[in-house]
């Protein structure tokens, strides 16, 4: 069997998942949750759920991959720590690392907005992509990361997640993709939008080869993001909670005037309306997705 | 005029004037003829100074004006044997979007557009040219049709974006935009699209990835409306007017940034100034476009269309 091959082999150097974040440039985790609006306590000790309104140390919410022991509330989490949850040993193989945005259209202070976006996330740009292994079946994965520039897609994210989906189909390795992400990024007006284009056609080739794709979307995952790549997975999956859209909602609320039902755009409201396969915990993430490789024989589509 | 726009208000009054002097001279039988000549005279440079050189604004204006033709202006004027086809199959039929079955230059072709009123009463019933999910599986399933039998698709883009509401979101606004994208760029037969007023955003581009784009001279395109923008931007939406400068959306920054490939002149004043004009123009570009397409392999077609894509968007590598 061709998935044999691949199986338990050591293809890259051993990083453990804390290497992973440090050769990000990340910081350490708890001042990640500032960027989150989460009421703290002081130092960061206690962070108070945006779910439930309790309050949980902040040592335990990150011990139990940032979801709320009380609630279940998923937080979201950067791209690094995704990546360590997700992959085997937390290796990860990165693609384009040295890609970098320029600004097309002259937009004021759109370099300067990079600049600080860049230190506040430590991130070079808003997905990171590459490979490893989930359950032993070789993946292209791609992470977007919200803390950076709202997980925006201007040309950088449309480009390395493009590459990374001929990379899959190269390689024949399915491509797992984790969505967040505020939509097109307005200061590369035109060219953000192609992107939508350009990540859809490569997922077309994809798919005409027998590729399997799985699109798991977190919070949030809306406007250009959701009306292209999040929502084209042969399988669609959500994290609990995820606000998943196209159009904002007060938008909605200024064209329709009228109150929005409580779960609007939430993954169960996706869901009850027949746009998501599943909803996965995201402690059960990593076992689902291993499954789901497993029943598509490692995902080695066509031939 | 109802639909005058303000900066071509100097030049309406003019040619009012211009208008009184020759009844005046009719009923009272003096010449007036010399001072017509040169108030005419007057009017051809001032029409050339306002719109010879038009802002990104005055173009947005232009390009939403009620009398812009629309969709089924365009089908009426370019396409002979033409039957509507409506609905989805699944929901409904959106009138927000029309489709049918025509033929070109003896070609059958399919042609899909986003169909604007041409008044309140029409525009609420099409939603002023807004779909809801329908209204792209209705594009997608005719799109599907004429890969069947082999036709080519045009499409005419002309809306402010897809409709913002509960019932789209329900439906999956997203995955329908989504669809089409990823249909589109694999579909196997020639596909033109034309910007013919408003390019907005996803609910443009759901029906214009295609082997050739082209904009008409006043048409506008981009990721977000003006007013979007501004409101974004700057927490203020009346600032529509900057944002159209900074965001690029008009027809010659388009082309120049190779996101479209060509850009259909427009009588002076507007496309609504001289409707015939105008679809005759649309026509000849339409029509060299399909004798090219026509001729070429289905797997090449798509190939080509993929690696235009491909090359879309800026960035650097260290």
């Amino acid at each position: 069997m061709l998935k044999d091959i691949f199986h338990k082999k050591k293809r890259y150097a051993e990083l453990t998942s804390k290497d992973v974040a440090e050769r990000l440039g990340r910081r350490p985790k708890q001042e990640m949750i500032t960027t989150e609006k989460a009421v703290q306590v002081p130092e960061g000790l206690m962070t108070k759920c945006k779910g439930c309104g309790e309050s949980t140390f902040t040592k335990e919410l990150e011990k139990n991959s940032k979801i709320c022991p009380k609630c279940s509330y998923h937080y979201p989490i950067t791209a690094a720590e995704r990546i360590a949850l997700t992959l085997d040993e937390g290796l990860f193989f990165e693609y384009d690392a040295g890609m970098t945005t320029v600004d097309p259209l002259g937009f004021p202070d759109y370099t300067s907005k990079i600049d600080r976006e860049q230190k506040k996330s430590g991130l070079q740009e808003a997905v990171l992509t590459g490979e490893g292994t989930i359950g032993g079946y070789p993946v292209v994965l791609g992470v977007m990361d919200s803390s950076y520039f709202m997980g925006s897609m201007g040309s950088v994210v449309g480009e390395k997640i493009t590459r990374a989906i001929e990379h899959a189909m190269a390689k024949k390795y399915p491509f797992v993709l984790f969505t967040a992400s505020g939509g097109a990024r307005m200061q590369e007006g035109i060219f953000s939008l192609m992107q939508m284009a350009k990540t859809s056609a490569a997922l077309s080739k994809f798919s005409e080869a027998g590729g399997l794709y799985i699109a798991v979307n977190t919070y949030p995952t809306t406007g250009g993001v959701t009306a292209s790549f999040a929502m084209l997975g042969d399988i669609n999956i959500a994290e609990p909670g995820a606000l998943i859209g196209f159009a904002g909602r007060r938008i909605i609320e200024q064209t329709i005037r009228q109150k929005l039902p409580d779960d609007f755009q939430t993954a169960e409201f996706l869901l009850k309306n027949g746009m998501l396969d599943l909803i996965v915990h995201r402690k059960e993430m990593k076992d689902t997705l291993a499954n789901l490789l497993e029943l598509h024989g490692g995902g080695v589509g066509g031939e | 005029m109802a639909n005058e726009l303000m900066f071509e208000k100097p030049l309406l009054e003019l040619q009012k004037k211009i208008q009184e002097l020759r009844t005046f001279s009719q009923q009272s039988g003096l010449d007036f003829s010399e001072e017509i000549d040169k108030l005419e005279k007057k009017a051809e440079l001032l029409a050339s100074n306002i719109y010879e050189d038009l802002t990104p604004w005055q173009r947005t204006q232009l390009a939403r004006h009620s009398e812009r033709p629309t969709t089924l202006d365009y089908i009426a004027g370019i396409c002979t044997h033409f039957v509507e086809l409506h609905g989805d199959r699944n929901f409904g039929d959106d009138l927000a979007i029309v489709g049918g079955i025509g033929k070109i230059d003896g070609i059958p072709v399919t042609v899909i557009g986003h169909q604007k009123g041409h008044d309140t009463k029409e525009n609420i019933a099409r939603r002023f040219g807004m779909p809801q999910p329908e209204g792209y599986r209705k594009a997608l399933r005719l799109m599907k049709q004429a890969e069947k039998f082999k036709r080519p698709v045009i499409c005419f883009i002309d809306t402010p974006g897809a409709y913002p509401g509960i019932a789209s979101e329900e439906r999956g606004i997203g995955e329908a935009i989504a669809r089409n994208l990823i249909e589109m760029a694999g579909l196997r037969t020639p596909i033109i699209c034309v910007v013919t007023g408003e390019g907005g955003s996803g609910g443009a581009l759901a029906l214009g990835v295609g082997d050739r784009v082209y904009m008409l001279e006043n048409s506008i395109y981009g990721v977000i409306s003006p007013e979007g923008a501004a409101a974004l931007l700057w927490k203020d939406s009346s600032l529509g007017q900057r944002a159209a400068e900074t965001m690029k959306i008009t027809a010659g920054h388009i082309h120049s940034f190779g996101v479209v490939d060509g850009v259909i002149p427009e009588p002076q004043g507007g496309a609504h100034k001289d409707t015939a004009e105008t679809i005759a123009a649309v026509k000849e570009t339409i029509v060299a476009a399909l004798r090219e397409l026509i001729e070429i392999p289905s797997d090449l077609l798509v190939e080509q269309r993929y690696n235009k894509y491909k090359q879309m968007g800026h960035y650097a590598e260290l």
